[in-house]
């Protein structure tokens, strides 16, 4: 199965690649629904045999990635009004060619790494760094909240990634990585109940200044 | 039995804090649950109690010192509630009560998770009930703390989750499956992989270094503790600090196990000294009194990772400073909740003369201030001096000289604020106009602390320094 998790991980890498140039914030909710769902059939792959546990992990996991908080997301997206483009600090190229540079750089560390349990052709610490890399890129240098929450859950998915690696030995820590959603969860409302206080309506984060040094 | 209902009280609870009605009634069921917190917490030091549940809970020394801080500053904290909370009728009494009760479980848990998975749930248990208390008054800049907190905390604990995770793979590098159990971990600590393991610390240290408030990870602290209420600020600055700082001395000492003593050493003592020098930096001119507090809690906890990272006499001086810390803060916290109270502002340019206009609060503030800078006979004192002292037996001059001169600007930073605060005249005008004057339940939580650090400065009961000693061999001497 190892080439069908090599082949998963590298469309994760490409998405990291689209989610980074996107313009759109429909586009961007779309494409972390479906890195989260592809993440979600990894540990089915990985465990050597499926028990039910692990089953319905997998499918609650999808159902949160992959259905729940991108809902969440859209309704935020709609009930707020904000403006549909991705306002960067740092451009759509730029910010691609940062992330083709992280993602070669977590690769030829991997080729040169020593000290690894798992077999060096697989994918899962390149792709693992690299997403964690995209995560923290989006949550540094997008300017609304709703896109900083969208590199939070890429930050997620990064961390959910390596955890592939302790699934079958530690399956209770890497299920806690569930619990993270949580945050997000409570981001998206934060921003709703905002929206109805209308203490500012558009809840860009360059706004948020009055309290500084 | 004992620890299982610790944990339990506070979550129980908060349930029929949440449904009460009565808004007279609620803060009550908070002070009961932490009395009788507070109770269970004596009867478990008195004669602690097996751990329970596969080993996942039961207390080390280190957390009992803790559970006993995280106790007595609850107690003193909710009795100031019960007056306090009788003045904010309405749906912020509704959110703070369960929201401070769930805060408590999520500390009391830290401070018995004996479990790798346990202490994180635990950590972000005390993350999520603080959110709430932040947001309450739903002006533009609680809303603005309150998404800096969640953002930069909510990244400290996925980071600190990756963490867990690579010192997990530390140990299946080898082929080891030690298990999540601390003492697990420590008794094939040798088997780890140095490398992954040093990774591991590194991103532990960053992730419950958030929580914790050391530099760079500060950020949100002075934005929160400006923002929240006397009480909560109290809470926040005495408790979840020293639970992270619970976290951090947990996982070095699996690093300690594993030989690694001089590479954690040089990084707690390389970001305790960077985190002392942020504070102090930003202390200068300082003119909003929380916010101040705020960074005088981040110096703080330079001085603690430093005390752990010099090791030996000088991380039992940590410990100390821990709870002397805790204690300090609530008393400052609790007499700016009041002096921000009666004059309706928390910047020195509108706040003068609070010694005259609140003998009780503006001289509670001023010795605080005086505490917390390491002026004797208070608590703080002793526990910064054991620090130092163990710095020179070390060698470490250069450190020792940075140390103190840190500990200079704080005090200069600081004091120029303080000063401003509590002397001279109240300036005539609008600002002086609330209602607001010292009473009984205002001002006698704050007394308690004083009474206590006071105690802690001229002598530490021998219980007590009995503990610490156990503290700080287990800590760094693996069984």
């Amino acid at each position: 199965m190892a080439w069908l998790v090599n082949a998963i991980l590298t469309m994760v890498l490409l998405l990291n690649l689209f989610l980074l140039s996107v313009s759109r914030m429909k586009s961007l909710i779309s494409g972390v629904a479906l890195q989260g769902i592809m993440l979600s059939i990894l540990p089915l792959l990985l465990v050597k045999e499926v028990d039910p546990l692990i089953l319905i992990t997998a499918l609650v996991t999808a159902g949160i990635k992959g259905w729940t908080i991108p809902r969440m997301l859209d309704k935020a997206l709609r009930d707020v009004r904000i403006k549909h483009e991705v306002e960067p600090l740092i451009g759509f190229i730029p910010s691609m060619l940062i992330g083709a540079a992280g993602t070669a750089a977590a690769l030829m560390m991997t080729i040169h790494a020593s000290g690894l349990h798992h077999p060096k052709s697989l994918l899962v610490i390149p792709a693992s760094m690299s997403t964690i890399l995209t995560g923290l890129l989006l949550l540094t240098t997008r300017f609304k909240a709703l896109t900083q929450i969208i590199g939070y859950l890429i930050l997620e998915n990064g961390i959910y990634i390596f955890g592939m690696l302790l699934l079958a030995v530690v399956p209770f820590l890497v299920e806690l990585g569930i619990l993270l959603d949580l945050f997000v969860g409570i981001f998206v409302v934060c921003i709703i109940l905002n929206h109805i206080h209308s203490a500012f309506a558009s809840l860009d984060t360059r706004r948020l200044t009055s309290l500084k040094e | 039995m004992l620890l299982a209902a610790i944990i339990l009280l506070p979550f129980l609870a908060a349930l029929p804090a949440a449904a009460v009605h009565s808004d007279r009634l609620r803060p009550w069921i908070v002070f009961a649950a932490s009395a009788t917190h507070l109770f269970l917490t004596a009867a478990i030091l008195i004669d602690p109690p097996p751990a329970i549940c596969g080993g996942w809970i039961g207390l080390d020394p280190p957390g009992e010192l803790v559970l006993l801080l995280t106790s007595i500053l609850f107690f003193i904290c909710t009795l100031y509630g019960t007056g306090y909370l009788r003045q904010w009728p309405g749906r912020f009494n509704r959110v703070l009560a369960p929201c401070l009760l769930g805060f408590l479980g999520g500390a009391t848990l830290m401070t018995c998770s004996q479990q790798l998975g346990l202490i994180w749930i635990a950590m972000e248990t005390t993350a999520l009930c603080t959110a709430p208390m932040i947001y309450f008054r739903r002006t533009p800049e609680s809303i603005e703390a309150t998404w800096k907190y969640l953002l930069i905390c909510s990244v400290g604990i996925a980071i600190a989750l990756l963490g867990s995770f690579f010192l997990v793979y530390a140990f299946l590098v080898h082929h080891h499956t030690p298990g999540l159990l601390f003492s697990q971990l420590l008794a094939h600590a040798r088997d780890a992989d140095p490398v992954w393991l040093k990774m591991a610390f590194v991103l532990l240290l960053i992730g419950y270094g958030t929580k914790m408030g050391l530099a760079p990870m500060h950020t949100w602290k002075p934005d929160a503790y400006g923002e929240v209420p006397g009480i909560v600020g109290a809470l926040l600055a005495g408790v979840l600090t020293s639970c992270a700082f619970l976290a951090i001395l947990r996982i070095m000492r699996v690093c300690v196990a594993a030989g690694m003593r001089a590479y954690t050493g040089h990084l707690l003592i390389a970001i305790g000294i960077f985190s002392m020098a942020v504070a102090a930096v930003f202390l200068m001119g300082q003119k909003d009194f929380k916010r101040m507090l705020a960074y005088s809690s981040v110096e703080q906890m330079g001085i603690l990772a430093l005390g752990a990272g010099i090791g030996g006499p000088a991380l039992y001086g940590a410990l100390l400073q821990m709870i002397n810390n805790g204690l300090t803060k609530g008393m400052l916290f609790l007499s700016a909740g009041n002096i921000h109270r009666a004059y309706g502002s928390k910047s020195s340019d509108d706040v003068h003369g609070a010694v005259r206009r609140e003998p009780v609060s503006g001289t509670l503030f001023m010795i605080g201030f005086l505490a917390i800078t390491g002026s004797p006979p208070f608590g703080p004192f002793v526990g910064i001096f054991t620090i130092l002292k163990a710095a020179f037996v070390d060698h470490l001059f250069l450190l020792g000289a940075a140390f103190v001169g840190l500990l200079l600007l704080v005090f200069l930073g600081m004091g120029r604020t303080v000063l401003a605060v509590t002397m001279g005249r109240p300036l005539p005008g609008r600002l002086y106009h609330t209602q607001f004057r010292d009473s009984f339940l205002s001002v006698a939580p704050p007394l308690m602390l004083l009474a206590l650090i006071l105690l802690l400065g001229l002598h530490v009961p021998a219980p007590l320094v009995k503990l610490l000693h156990q503290a700080q061999r287990y800590i760094e001497v693996s069984p």
